[in-house]
C-alpha cells in the first residue's frame, strides 16, 4: 500500500474514527459517506468508536501473506462493535484462547511491513477485554 | 427476448501449464469450441471474455482486443469485451453474451474465460486474489481468502451441527469426480484422512479444503435458438440467466454463513426458467473452499440450511445421488483458473446434457445449473441450461 493511500485513512485506522448517519443514527465502521438506508436524506458525520466489541467468528491464519509472515500464526476475527457495525481485525491473544462471543477492546499496533525496506503500517487490533 | 442456445463448447486441460502462455490458452479453448460447433471464425459477431487479473498475473490489460486479435479477428474488427467480477468473471461473461444474443443485437457470440496464474510467484498470486475482497478493510488487516472462508466455516459450524469429517467429504467427492474428468487438474481420488491430515491453512480449513492455483481457458458459442440446428443436432437451451450482488466485505453481511447473493440469484433463475428444484438434474457450484459448496447447495435451496454436511456425507450430492454436485470435480479437483471457471461450469453442463460426459455421465440428464461466485459472495451468477 502506497504512503498516500495509507495516510489518507490514518484517523480511521489509528483511532477508529468511523461515521454515523444523523438521520437514522446508524453507525458505520469501516466508514461510509453514503447511508444505504436514508440515501440522499442521510446526514453523515464523523464518529469516534469506543473500541469495544464481541467476536462474531474468527480463524487462525497459519499460511500468512508475505507482509504478515513475521507475525507467525495470528487470530483474525470479525468483531461486532458495541455501536452496531462489524469489522475485520486481528485479535492479539494466544490462538487457543480465541472463541466466538469473546469480549475484546481495541489497541494500537503494528499491522504489516511492506517488504524489507518498506513502510511499516500501524492500525487497530483488538485484545481480550 | 429471443431464446438462446449453446452450440459449441471447448475447454483446455486445467493445471500448472508451464508450456502455455495466456494467448496459447484462449486460442486453444476458442478453437475447440469452434470445432465443436463446426463453425468458421468469420461467422462470429462478438466476444465476451471473463478474466480476473491479467494485469497482476501477466502484466497485460486490454484483454478484449488482445483475445480478438490472437483469435484471428483483428481485421474483422468485431466488438470484444473483457468482463471482470473476480472469480465470477466467467459467469458474467456468459451472461453478457446471452443478453447480447437474446436482445437480437448479435447472432453468433463467443463467451470465454481465461486465467494464467502460474507466471508469478505464489505470494503474488495470493495477493492478486485478495483483491476480490475489500483491500482497505479486510486485506489490510491480514485477511487472506482462505481466512475469510475459514471465518464462514467457523460461523457455520458454531450454528449448525456439521462435523469436520462431513466437510471433508466435499473434497473427497469432488476428487472422485475429478478422477473421471480428463481435463481435471487432479485426477486422483482422496480419502477423508487425506483432507484431515493436510496442512492447516486457516483454521478450520486445511490445504485439501482449498481449490488450487490453475492455468486454463474455456469458451462456448451462443446462437439464437431458432438458428441453432444450422450448427448442431444437440443445441442446449439457456433457460435462465441471473446475477446478484452483495457487500464487498464479509463483515457487512446479514449472516456470515449465508450468501444472500446466491439466494437472490438462485430465486431469480428458478423463476425465469419456471422450474422447481426437483426438475434440476445436476449443479456445478462454486466450491473455491469446501465450506463454499456446503453454503451453495443450501443457499440455492437444494437442502435446508444447516443440513448440507449430512446431505453430502449421505452421498446425495454424488453422481447417482438426489442432486449431483460438481460432476466436473468442481474448483477443488478440476482446478480454478479464476476467470475461466464460470465458462468451464457451462461446458460441463452442456457435455452432460449431450450425454458426452463419459465416466461421470448423469443418466438421462435434461437440465443443469451453474453457480459462480466472486469474492466471498459479493457477486453471484446462476444459469440454468436444458436439453428441452
Ligand atoms: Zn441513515
Amino acid at each position: 500500500m502506497t504512503v498516500a493511500r495509507f495516510w489518507r485513512k490514518i484517523p480511521q485506522r489509528y483511532n477508529l474514527i468511523g461515521t454515523m448517519c444523523q438521520t437514522c443514527k446508524r453507525h458505520f465502521f469501516p466508514p461510509r459517506t453514503f447511508c444505504p438506508d436514508c440515501r440522499r436524506e442521510g446526514r453523515i458525520v464523523d464518529h469516534k468508536f469506543i473500541g469495544k466489541g464481541t467476536v462474531v467468528t474468527f480463524t487462525i491464519i497459519q499460511t500468512a501473506p508475505d507482509q504478515f509472515a513475521s507475525h507467525g500464526p495470528y487470530v483474525l476475527a470479525i468483531i461486532k462493535l458495541d455501536e452496531g457495525p462489524q469489522m475485520t481485525s486481528q485479535v492479539v491473544c494466544d490462538p487457543s484462547e480465541a472463541k466466538i462471543g469473546m469480549r475484546v477492546k481495541s489497541i494500537f499496533r503494528r499491522i504489516a511491513t511492506d517488504g524489507e525496506s518498506g513502510i511499516i503500517h500501524y492500525g487497530t487490533k483488538f485484545a481480550p477485554e | 427476448m429471443r431464446d438462446v442456445a449453446v452450440i459449441g463448447v471447448g475447454c483446455t486441460t486445467f493445471g500448472e501449464k508451464w508450456h502455455s502462455s495466456f494467448r496459447d490458452l484462449f486460442v486453444e479453448a476458442g478453437a475447440l469450441a469452434l470445432e465443436d460447433a463446426q463453425l468458421s471464425g468469420e461467422k462470429i459477431d462478438a466476444m465476451y471474455v471473463g478474466n480476473m487479473s491479467a494485469g497482476r498475473f501477466i502484466e497485460q490489460e486490454h484483454i478484449g482486443a488482445l483475445i480478438a486479435d490472437y483469435a484471428g479477428m483483428a481485421t474483422r474488427h468485431i466488438p470484444s469485451t473483457r468482463v471482470e467480477a473476480a472469480c465470477a468473471s466467467g459467469g458474467l461473461a456468459f451472461r453478457q453474451a446471452v443478453i447480447a444474443v437474446a436482445s437480437g443485437m448479435e447472432d453468433i457470440v463467443v463467451a470465454a474465460g481465461v486465467e494464467k496464474m502460474t507466471d508469478v510467484e505464489p505470494g503474488a498470486t495470493t495477493d492478486a486474489l485478495a483483491g476480490a475482497a475489500d483491500r482497505e478493510w479486510e486485506g489490510f488487516v491480514g485477511a487472506t481468502f482462505p481466512g475469510l472462508y475459514a471465518m464462514i466455516a467457523r460461523d457455520y459450524m458454531h450454528k449448525y451441527s456439521m462435523t469436520r469429517e462431513q466437510l471433508a467429504q466435499v473434497a473427497v467427492k469432488n476428487h472422485y469426480n475429478g478422477a473421471r474428468n480428463p481435463i481435471a487438474q487432479y485426477q486422483q481420488e482422496i480419502t477423508i484422512e487425506t483432507v484431515l491430515k493436510s496442512t492447516m491453512v486457516a483454521d478450520p480449513l486445511r490445504l485439501f479444503d482449498c481449490s488450487p492455483i490453475t492455468d486454463g481457458a474455456a469458451a462456448v458459442i451462443l446462437a439464437p435458438f431458432e438458428r441453432a440446428r444450422e450448427f448442431t443436432d444437440t443445441p442446449i437451451r439457456v433457460l435462465a440467466t441471473a446475477q446478484a450482488s452483495d457487500s464487498i466485505a464479509l463483515h457487512d453481511r446479514r449472516d456470515i454463513s449465508t450468501l444472500d447473493a446466491t439466494v437472490a440469484a438462485g430465486k431469480r433463475a428458478f423463476k425465469m426458467a419456471k422450474l422447481t428444484h426437483k426438475e434440476i438434474n445436476m449443479v456445478e457450484v462454486h466450491d473455491c473452499f469446501s465450506i463454499a459448496e456446503i453454503c451453495a447447495i443450501e443457499d440455492l435451496g437444494f437442502c435446508k440450511k444447516g443440513t448440507a454436511g449430512k446431505f453430502t456425507a449421505d452421498g446425495e450430492t454424488a453422481i447417482g445421488g438426489k442432486i449431483p454436485v460438481n460432476t466436473s470435480g468442481g474448483l477443488k479437483a478440476c482446478g480454478h483458473p479464476v476467470g475461466a471457471t464460470g465458462i468451464k461450469q457451462v461446458c460441463e453442463i452442456v457435455q452432460q446434457l449431450r450425454g458426452e460426459a463419459g465416466k461421470r455421465q448423469i443418466d438421462g440428464a435434461k437440465t443443469g445449473m451453474t453457480h459462480n461466485v466472486g469474492g466471498t459472495g459479493a457477486t453471484v451468477a446462476v444459469h440454468i441450461l436444458g436439453r428441452i
